[in-house]
């Protein structure tokens, strides 16, 4: 990797995200495994649900402070290191970060307080508000960052306005509507779910393997089989969704997950294994599917999905026609200010403006892109394929945990069902060996949706070579260093504080007392 | 969409600078206590359970309170993408401090107490001091930058291209707003330590916040001076277009025999603000003395509100100015978004704020009360 201030930005961009999403997931999946326990506890009554909600709500108060204390870095991050971003995209992309703070951040946080100090302040419907109101906000939270991500894979409603030189709105619904971003909410809080649902499972498992807490176990494990059968099948449906919506707009993206190289006859076949060889443009060893590839992809049998070859021969059109806009676009800003724009001049814009980011690829090799060679042309076209093996390999780890996922929630709710949860040892063992396994999938599931965007920051319209600050190498080294160092001691400090009140385990309500509904209060102390 | 032009733009981006202001003060008078208490600790907590008391006064709240500097980060880029782009990437190495400080704030309230060893005990005291302490110091110090202005320039393609350097922040001026924003959150944290607190964490509390308050009244005013002589501040000299496009190079702008006085000159209401500042933090200085403790803490925020408002008032329109290329400063009439983009974080604001401020209300109330060492030491919830 090269030392320069581009790729130091993407690195700790990078790290602090995939770090800030080790707490997300399994805040917004136990955030709602919560507020169902608690939810049991106040129709039926019995405290051994409120026992449950508050072990596991220990669990997830460790989790959720260090998802809220990252998630500050993910905001200031836009405008510290990526400036030109923030500047370019800002109008559209500020919006959903705002209302998510308006319509989420408030809600979770303001409740969450209530949730840890409200259980002898509130009545028992009163907490159950509380309880909700957090998971809603958690979940609410999701739907907004993915709008802004989807606009960033998908960038509908909005165009280019050459007076302010930036992308501005234009129509908020179909930023709001966008496909991708709707596709891409469901996906990710269900992978939120599944997290949740295999980390209850585990820890659960974990007790009966040394018949402790057997009661509270067995029940965390019946709602967390249910929840979680039916999160990973929801995963893996909706995980589809978003590839068929690939197609539409991030071609290239799918080309390179599926290292498809050539444009094949429909339906094109899906490659199981094989090595993508990014040099030859071929995959080596592979073995192939056929059809599959091209029924996922467009839900029919004659629809052809282009491969990389093709795409980065309608990557050079659009380079062309990228430097006739960016040729327009200074044209434009050269007339006098309140002249009027002659209609041949505004013509050419309109038309051609959309590939005014193709000609920004040009960049990295020559300052003006009307100045371009054919070579340099063909080079930047080139550059629309983003490293194919990562994606290739991240998509089929991230599938494979996924159908795994299905396998083990649907075993798990079997068992529930069958009152059988004990019977096989290797079974529970498995079941904690797999609580980290979520994790791995959602961090491949973000590779492959941010990595697979390359070169572009925002898809069509702006590299992400040119989005970042104007800042010296030395500067962004110093802050890798600082989060680095302070993410590590955190992350140790939190496990180590996970591990010990899972080992400690909760504390059982005795049975209650006879004229009273209330658990006393001594055993709301002794916890 | 047409909706939008129910609304003028000059008048869009007028609401925005104010609800900007409304934003920064939301912050600074929930999250600001938060803050201060933070930066009290060690002095308002000699033992395990006194410091606890302190840290149990802002436990349930501060998680909520915060939200106002998400909310707030998130509004500047929503409504001033420039402002945003520049100061954070200007200000890069103080953000990642303030980012460092702001992150150990979390974690400390929710781990501290987790474990019983005094050394970790007192580790976490010392994050959440620091956690309290730099952030308050650090944005008035960026305030008093702002008021100088940043050396920065665009390019023909709005690129930022920031000239000035982490230390150079670290100006005498700066420094001077640094430690009247931290001794006004000091103050405003010993306020909320008189409310919430009880024994002698609460008279710590009015004791040091009554200091702060002494302190912050003579920076204010020792502020006020060297912007009346020594500061200077800029001034458009070209004809504005409320309406015009969000592209600040179009201006110019001067330096040139101009301070920061001359809005009050042209309206002299606006005095108002000032006047409510000193009026909050003379209140406070004397309530926290007398014990009164609601009323204390009101006038603590009408002292946020009062000081926060005057730099404001007195900048406008100017957001953030340009020390090194002047037309190039951001100002309410050239650095916004875009007409509709307004309009809708508008209606958004409209519709979800007040929802807000309603449930917010209400869970202070469910935990209205006092916190004592008592409270502390038997609930199993507290931190």
């Amino acid at each position: 990797m090269e030392l320069d201030v581009v790729s130091l930005s993407r690195l700790q961009f990078a790290l602090t995200a995939l770090y800030h999403f080790l707490f997300v997931p399994l805040t917004i999946g136990l955030a709602i495994l919560l507020a169902i326990m608690e939810t049991v506890y106040v129709m039926t009554g019995r405290t051994i649900w409120k026992d449950m909600t508050r072990f596991w709500g220990t669990l997830f108060g460790i989790n959720f402070v260090l998802g809220v204390a990252t998630g500050l870095t993910m905001e200031f991050q836009f405008g510290m290191n990526w400036s030109y971003y923030s500047h370019y995209v800002g109008d559209i992309f500020g919006a959903p970060l705002a209302i998510e703070g308006l319509m989420a951040f408030f809600l979770e946080a303001t409740f969450v307080g209530l949730f840890f100090f409200g259980w002898d302040r509130l009545s028992k419907l009163g907490h159950l508000v509380a309880t909700w109101a957090v998971a809603l906000g958690t979940n609410l939270s999701a739907l907004w960052i993915l709008i802004a991500n989807g606009w960033m894979q998908n960038p509908v409603g909005a165009a280019f306005n050459p007076e302010t030189m930036r992308m501005e709105v234009t129509d908020f619904w179909a930023v709001l509507f966008n496909p991708v971003a709707q596709a891409k909410f469901v996906h990710t809080v269900s992978a939120g779910y599944v997290t949740a649902a295999l980390f209850v499972l585990g820890v659960s498992a974990w007790y009966l393997l040394q018949t402790r807490h057997v009661a509270l176990a067995r029940r965390s494990m019946t709602v967390a089989a249910s929840f979680g059968l039916a999160a990973s099948l929801s995963v893996v449906v909706l995980g589809d969704e978003s590839g068929y919506l690939a197609t539409e707009h991030q071609q290239m993206k799918l080309a390179a997950i599926e290292a498809m190289w050539e444009t094949e006859p429909a339906p094109a076949s899906f490659t199981a294994f094989g090595f993508p060889d990014q040099e030859a443009r071929e995959t080596h060893y592979a073995i192939h599917i056929p059809g599959l590839m091209g029924l996922i992809a467009t839900r029919s049998l004659t629809t052809e999905v282009p491969g990389i070859k093709d795409l980065v021969a309608r990557a050079e059109q659009r380079v062309r026609e990228g430097i006739i806009a960016y040729d327009a676009l200074q044209q434009i800003r050269a007339l006098p200010r309140g002249a009027a724009i002659p209609a041949a001049l505004r013509q050419s814009f309109e038309t051609h403006g959309r590939q005014l980011g193709y000609a920004y690829l040009l960049r990295r090799y020559v300052d003006d892109p009307r100045q371009a060679t054919p070579e340099q042309i063909a080079r930047a076209a080139n550059d629309t394929v983003p490293q194919v093996a990562p994606l290739f390999w991240s998509f089929r780890i991230m599938v494979g945990l996924g159908i795994f996922f299905i396998l083990l929630t649907a075993t798990f709710f079997y068992l529930s069902a069958r009152h059988r949860l004990d019977h096989h040892r290797w079974l529970l063992w498995v079941a904690v060996c797999a609580i980290p396994l979520p994790w791995i999938a959602a961090e491949m599931g973000w590779i492959v949706a941010e990595f697979g965007r390359q070169p572009w920051i925002i898809e069509g319209v702006l590299p992400t070579a040119m989005a970042v600050s104007h800042l010296g190498v030395t500067e962004v080294l110093l802050t890798i260093a600082g989060f680095t160092l302070l993410y590590s001691a955190l992350a140790v400090v939190e496990m180590g504080l996970m591990l010990k009140a899972i080992r400690k385990g909760p504390t059982i309500t005795p049975a209650p007392a006879p004229a009273s509904g209330r658990a006393p209060l001594s055993a709301l102390a002794a916890e | 969409m047409i909706l939008h032009d129910l609304i003028d733009y000059p008048t869009l981006r007028l609401i925005w600078w104010v609800l900007l202001g409304v934003l920064l003060i939301g912050f600074a008078v929930t999250d600001g206590f938060d803050l201060g208490v933070g930066a009290l600790l060690p002095f308002v907590g000699r033992t395990d359970l006194e410091r606890r008391v302190a840290i149990n006064s802002v436990g349930p709240t501060w998680e909520g309170n915060q939200v106002w500097l998400i909310l707030g980060g998130g509004a500047i880029f929503a409504a001033w993408p420039p402002l945003y782009a520049v100061s954070f990437s200007g200000f890069y190495l103080a953000m990642f401090v303030v980012l460092a400080a702001l992150i150990l704030r979390p974690v400390g309230f929710k781990y501290r107490s987790k474990r019983e060893e005094a050394r970790w005990r007192n580790g976490w005291d010392w994050a959440l001091f620091i956690g309290g302490f730099v952030p308050a110091l650090i944005f008035g110090v960026a305030v008093g930058n702002v008021l100088q202005g940043v050396p920065f320039r665009f390019t023909e393609e709005y690129g930022i291209r920031y000239e000035g350097s982490f230390f150079g922040l670290l100006n005498p001026f700066a420094l001077l707003c640094g430690l009247l924003s931290l001794s006004m959150l000091v103050m405003h944290g010993g306020a909320w330590l008189s409310l919430k607190a009880s024994g002698v964490v609460a008279l710590r509390g009015r004791r040091y916040g009554s200091l702060a308050a002494l302190a912050a009244m003579l920076l204010f005013a020792l502020g006020g001076l060297w912007v009346a002589t020594l500061l200077g501040g800029y001034q458009i000299t070209s004809p504005i277009d409320p309406a015009g496009p969000s592209a600040p190079l179009l201006k110019t702008v001067t330096r040139e025999g101009v301070n920061w006085l001359a809005n009050y000159r042209a309206h002299p209401w606006m005095m108002v603000a000032p006047a409510l500042g000193f009026l909050g933090l003379a209140g406070t200085f004397l309530g926290l003395r007398a014990g009164r403790e609601v009323s204390t803490l009101l006038l603590s925020k009408l002292a946020n509100f009062g000081i926060i408002s005057t730099v404001g008032l007195s900048m406008f329109p100017f957001l953030l100015p340009s020390s090194l290329d002047p037309r190039a400063s951001l100002t309410v009439w050239d650095s916004s978004s875009s007409h509709l983009t307004l309009f809708i974080m508008l209606v958004a604001t409209v519709i979800f704020l007040p929802i807000i401020l309603a449930y917010t209300a209400w869970v202070y109330r469910v935990l209205w009360g006092k916190v004592d060492e008592d409270s502390v030491a038997r609930s199993a919830d507290s931190y």
